[in-house]
C-alpha cells in the first residue's frame, strides 16, 4: 500500500528534476517523430546512425575513461556482417540481419576487450588502433566484403516480414526506434549502480580495486557494450544505405567518432547525439557548398577551437551555464 | 541546405526564339529543366584528376551548348563525395528525391561509382562515369543506367603491357598492391605479357597503402627484369615511382611501366622522377590541333592543363545534351539509347561509340614521359608513341559478364 509521506525538500527537488527530465525526453521523441516531414529522411537516418555510434563510443570514453581508437572496426563488422547476410540470404528479415551483425560486433568486442583493457591511456588507444587496423586488413582481403569496392545493393527487405522498408519514411521510423533502444541502453547503463562503479573506476582505479570491485570485469563489460552498440549503428547504417564500404573500417572513422564525442560533450548523455548530428550536417552542407574543398580544414579548425576554448563540449558547456544561472 | 544552383542562362530569350516543334518537345523534359549533378572528390587524393577542374569542364560544355536545351535551362549541382560510398550514394539519392536531378556526372573512386550506379538504377536516372578506373563498372557491375566514358583498367593494363613487350620489354617484374584491384590488374598484365611472348621474372605484393617502397624497389633492381610493372594506384604509384627515381632504377637500365598514372601525377612528380615511364592514356591535351584548342581554352579558365578525365567530362556532357536536344526528352532510357546510336567524334574521342554494356570505346594512346631536356614548357609531358584502335583497346564483349550482354 502506498502511504502518503512527507517529502523532504531534497526529495522534492529530485522528483521535480526527474519530471523535468522525462518531459524533456518526451519533447525530443516528439521532435524525432515529426522530423522526417521537415527534413530529408535519408539525411536524418544518417544523423541517427552516427549519433548512436558516438553514444556507444561515449559510453566507453565518457563513463569508463577508456579512449578507444579502434571503434571503426565494430561499426564496419556490424555493417559487413549484416550486409553480407542480407544480400546472400534474401529470406532473412532486416531485423535478424541487424541482430546478427550486432552479435558479431559483440563477439569481436569481447576479443578486443580482453586484450586491450589490460593497458591504460595511450597504450590502450594504440592496442585498439592496432587491432582495428588488423580488421581493416581482413575487410580488404576477405572475399565476402567485395574488397575496396565494398558490398552494394543490400536489400532493405521487410521488417518482421511484414512492413516494407523500401519507403524512406518507414525506414526512418525503424531507424528512429533502433536509435531510441540504443540510447535507452546507454542511459540505463549510465544511471545504474553499474554506471556508478564505472565512474568510480574512471576517477580512481586503484581505489575501486581496493573497495573490492573486479575492475577488469567492469571495464570489459563496458567495452563489449560499447562495441555492440557501435555494431548496431553500423548494421542499421548498412540497411539504410544498402551498402557497406571500407570507409567505415578506416581509422579516419575512429578519429571522426572522437571528434563527434568531444565536440558534443564527452561524459554527457546528449553530447554525442549533438556532436554526431553536427558533424554529419556540417559534412553534408559543406560538401555541397562552394566551401566544399575545405571540409577537412574547417572540421579541424572547429575541433581545435572546441578543445582549446570549451573543453566540455557543446552540451557540457550548456549544462554548466544552466547550473550557474538557474540553480 | 544550400546548394550551388547555377541557372546558366535565363530561358526566356531562348524560349522566344525556339520553333513550335521545339516547344512541343520541351513538354517531355521533366519539370522544364535539365539538371546535372557533378559528384567527385573535390578535396582528397583524386582532386587533381577530376575535382573542381572537372566541374569547370562541365560548365564549359553547358556554356558552349548555350545554357539551355530546347528552351529548358540547364542547372548544375555539385558535391564532394570525399571518396566515401555512403556520402556519394546519399548525395545522389538526395539529388534525385529533392532536386529532380536527371544526370549524374563525374564519379571517381570506384566504390563510390558502384554505389551511385545502384541508386541510379533504382530510380531510373542516368549517370556518366568519367573518373573511375575499374573495368568492373561495365562488366559485373553494369546497369542500364550508366555509361563509362574515358578509360578503364583493361586498356591501361593491356595497352601498356602489349606495347611494351612489342618494343622489346619482354621480361617483367610485377610490383602489385595486395588487394583485389591490384591482383586483377596483375592478372591482366601477366596474361598479355605471356601471350605476347614475354616472361614474368618475379612478382611481389605490397600492402595497401605503403609509404616506404625501398625494399621492393631494391628487389626489382635485383631481379634483372627489363620492365618493372606497377599494378597499383594513387599514392602507392607515386611513392613507388619516387622511390625508383631515388634508387636510380631507370638510370641503371630498367624501365617503369605505370598502369594507373595520370597527367596530374606526372606533373606533380616532375619529369626528373618520371622520365621514360610508359603509360596508356585516353587523351592528351597536346595530341592534335583540336585537343590543343580546347585545352588552351580550359587553361585560360583553370590555370592547369586538363587531364583526360576533365576532357572526357566535357565530351560526355556535350554528347548527352545533344541527345536531350534531339529526343526532346530527359528520360534516362530515351536519352541513353539515342546516345548509343550516335557515333562520338570530337576533340576527345576518335572512333567512339557506346556499347550495350555502357562502355564508351574509343582510340587509346600509348605515351612515354619525356626527359626533362626534351620538354619545352611545364605541361609538355608526354610523347604519344602509338594509337591503340578503339575496338582492340577495350575488353571484348565476348568476355563480358555484364547482364545486358547476351553471352
Amino acid at each position: 500500500m502506498a502511504t502518503t509521506q512527507t517529502l523532504t525538500p531534497a526529495m522534492e527537488r529530485a522528483r521535480r528534476a526527474s519530471q523535468r527530465r522525462n518531459l524533456f525526453y518526451l519533447a525530443l521523441v516528439a521532435v524525432g517523430l515529426v522530423a522526417p516531414f521537415a527534413a530529408y529522411p535519408v539525411f536524418l537516418m544518417k544523423m541517427l546512425c552516427f549519433a548512436l555510434f558516438a553514444c556507444a563510443f561515449n559510453l566507453l570514453l565518457g563513463y569508463a575513461g577508456l579512449l578507444s581508437f579502434g571503434h571503426a572496426a565494430f561499426l564496419a563488422t556490424g555493417g559487413y556482417v549484416t550486409g553480407f547476410l542480407l544480400s546472400s540470404y534474401p529470406a532473412l528479415t532486416p531485423e535478424l540481419g541487424i541482430l546478427t551483425g550486432t552479435a558479431a560486433a559483440v563477439a569481436l568486442g569481447a576479443v578486443f576487450g580482453v586484450l586491450a583493457i589490460r593497458r591504460q591511456g595511450i597504450y590502450f588507444a594504440m592496442v585498439t588502433l592496432a587491432l582495428a587496423q588488423l580488421m581493416f586488413f581482413v575487410f580488404i582481403q576477405a572475399p565476402f566484403t567485395g574488397g575496396e569496392d565494398g558490398l552494394h545493393g543490400v536489400p532493405r527487405g521487410e521488417l518482421f516480414g511484414l512492413v516494407s522498408l523500401e519507403s524512406n519514411l518507414a525506414m526512418y521510423y525503424f531507424v528512429f526506434a533502433v536509435f531510441l533502444i540504443g540510447f535507452a541502453i546507454v542511459q540505463r547503463a549510465v544511471h545504474s549502480p553499474y554506471g556508478q562503479v564505472l565512474k568510480a573506476i574512471r576517477e580512481n582505479e586503484p581505489r575501486a580495486v581496493s573497495l573490492g570491485y573486479n575492475v577488469d570485469a567492469y571495464k570489459l563489460l563496458a567495452f563489449v557494450l560499447s562495441a555492440g552498440l557501435a555494431g548496431l549503428a553500423g548494421s542499421t547504417k548498412t540497411v539504410v544505405f544498402q551498402l557497406a564500404s571500407l570507409t567505415d573500417a578506416h581509422w579516419h572513422m575512429s578519429g571522426e567518432v572522437i571528434l563527434m564525442t568531444l565536440l558534443g560533450g564527452v561524459g554527457t548523455l546528449f553530447g554525442p547525439v549533438v556532436g554526431g548530428s553536427l558533424v554529419v550536417s556540417l559534412q553534408h552542407m559543406l560538401a555541397q557548398s562552394p566551401l566544399g574543398n575545405w571540409v577537412s580544414p574547417i572540421l579541424g579548425a572547429i575541433f581545435v577551437v572546441c578543445v582549446l576554448s570549451f573543453r566540455s563540449g557543446i552540451v557540457g558547456e550548456l549544462q554548466k551555464l544552466i547550473r550557474k544561472n538557474f540553480k | 541546405m544550400t546548394f550551388i544552383k547555377k541557372t546558366l542562362a535565363s530561358s526566356i530569350a531562348v524560349a522566344a526564339a525556339t520553333s513550335l516543334m521545339a516547344t512541343t518537345a520541351q513538354a517531355e523534359i521533366s519539370d522544364d529543366a535539365v539538371r546535372i549533378g557533378y559528384l567527385a572528390d573535390m578535396s582528397g587524393t583524386y582532386r587533381d584528376l577530376a575535382g573542381p577542374g572537372g566541374l569547370e569542364a562541365l560548365e564549359m560544355a553547358i556554356e558552349d551548348f548555350g545554357g539551355s536545351v530546347n528552351g529548358a535551362p540547364i542547372e548544375v549541382f555539385s558535391a564532394d563525395d570525399r571518396n566515401s560510398a555512403d556520402v556519394g550514394a546519399n548525395t545522389v539519392r538526395g539529388w534525385i528525391d529533392q532536386d529532380n536531378v536527371d544526370l549524374v556526372a563525374g564519379m571517381v573512386a570506384s566504390s563510390v561509382t558502384i554505389a551511385v550506379t545502384k541508386v541510379l538504377e533504382d530510380n531510373d536516372k542516368l549517370g556518366i562515369v568519367s573518373g573511375s578506373a575499374a573495368s568492373s563498372i561495365t562488366n559485373e557491375h553494369c546497369t542500364p543506367n550508366h555509361i563509362h566514358w574515358v578509360y578503364d583498367t583493361y586498356p591501361l593494363a593491356n595497352g601498356t603491357a602489349k606495347a611494351v613487350v612489342e618494343q622489346g620489354g619482354d621480361s617483367w617484374f610485377m610490383l602489385t598492391a595486395d588487394y583485389a584491384f591490384g591482383h586483377a590488374l596483375e592478372g591482366d598484365v601477366e596474361k598479355v605479357v605471356t601471350d605476347n611472348g614475354g616472361t614474368i621474372v618475379d612478382r611481389i605484393r605490397h600492402p595497401f597503402p605503403t609509404e616506404d617502397f625501398s625494399s621492393y624497389i631494391l628487389q626489382a633492381q635485383g631481379s634483372g627484369a627489363k620492365i618493372v610493372g606497377l599494378a597499383n594506384a594513387g599514392a602507392d604509384t607515386v611513392n613507388a615511382i619516387n622511390t625508383a627515381s631515388q634508387f636510380g632504377l631507370v638510370q641503371s637500365g630498367q624501365q617503369l611501366a605505370g598502369l594507373l598514372v595520370f597527367l596530374n601525377d606526372v606533373y606533380a612528380m616532375g619529369l626528373e622522377a618520371t622520365q621514360g615511364l610508359l603509360l596508356t592514356t585516353g587523351w592528351y591535351w597536346n595530341m592534335d590541333e583540336a585537343s590543343r584548342e580546347w585545352a588552351e581554352r580550359y587553361y585560360e579558365r583553370v590555370g592547369r592543363m586538363p587531364t583526360m578525365v576533365q576532357a572526357g567530362i566535357y565530351s560526355s556532357a556535350m554528347h548527352y545534351l545533344k541527345a536531350v536536344e534531339a529526343t526532346g526528352s530527359d528520360d534516362a532510357q530515351t536519352v541513353r539509347s539515342h546516345m548509343m546510336e550516335q557515333p562520338i567524334e570530337d576533340f576527345f574521342a576518335r572512333n567512339g561509340r557506346i556499347r550495350e554494356d555502357g562502355r564508351m570505346v574509343h582510340d587509346m594512346y600509348l605515351a612515354e614521359v619525356k626527359a626533362p631536356a626534351d620538354a619545352t614548357h611545364e605541361w609538355d609531358l608526354y610523347e604519344i608513341k602509338a594509337t591503340i584502335p578503339a575496338e582492340e583497346a577495350y575488353r571484348p564483349l565476348a568476355e563480358s559478364k555484364c547482364q545486358l550482354v547476351n553471352n
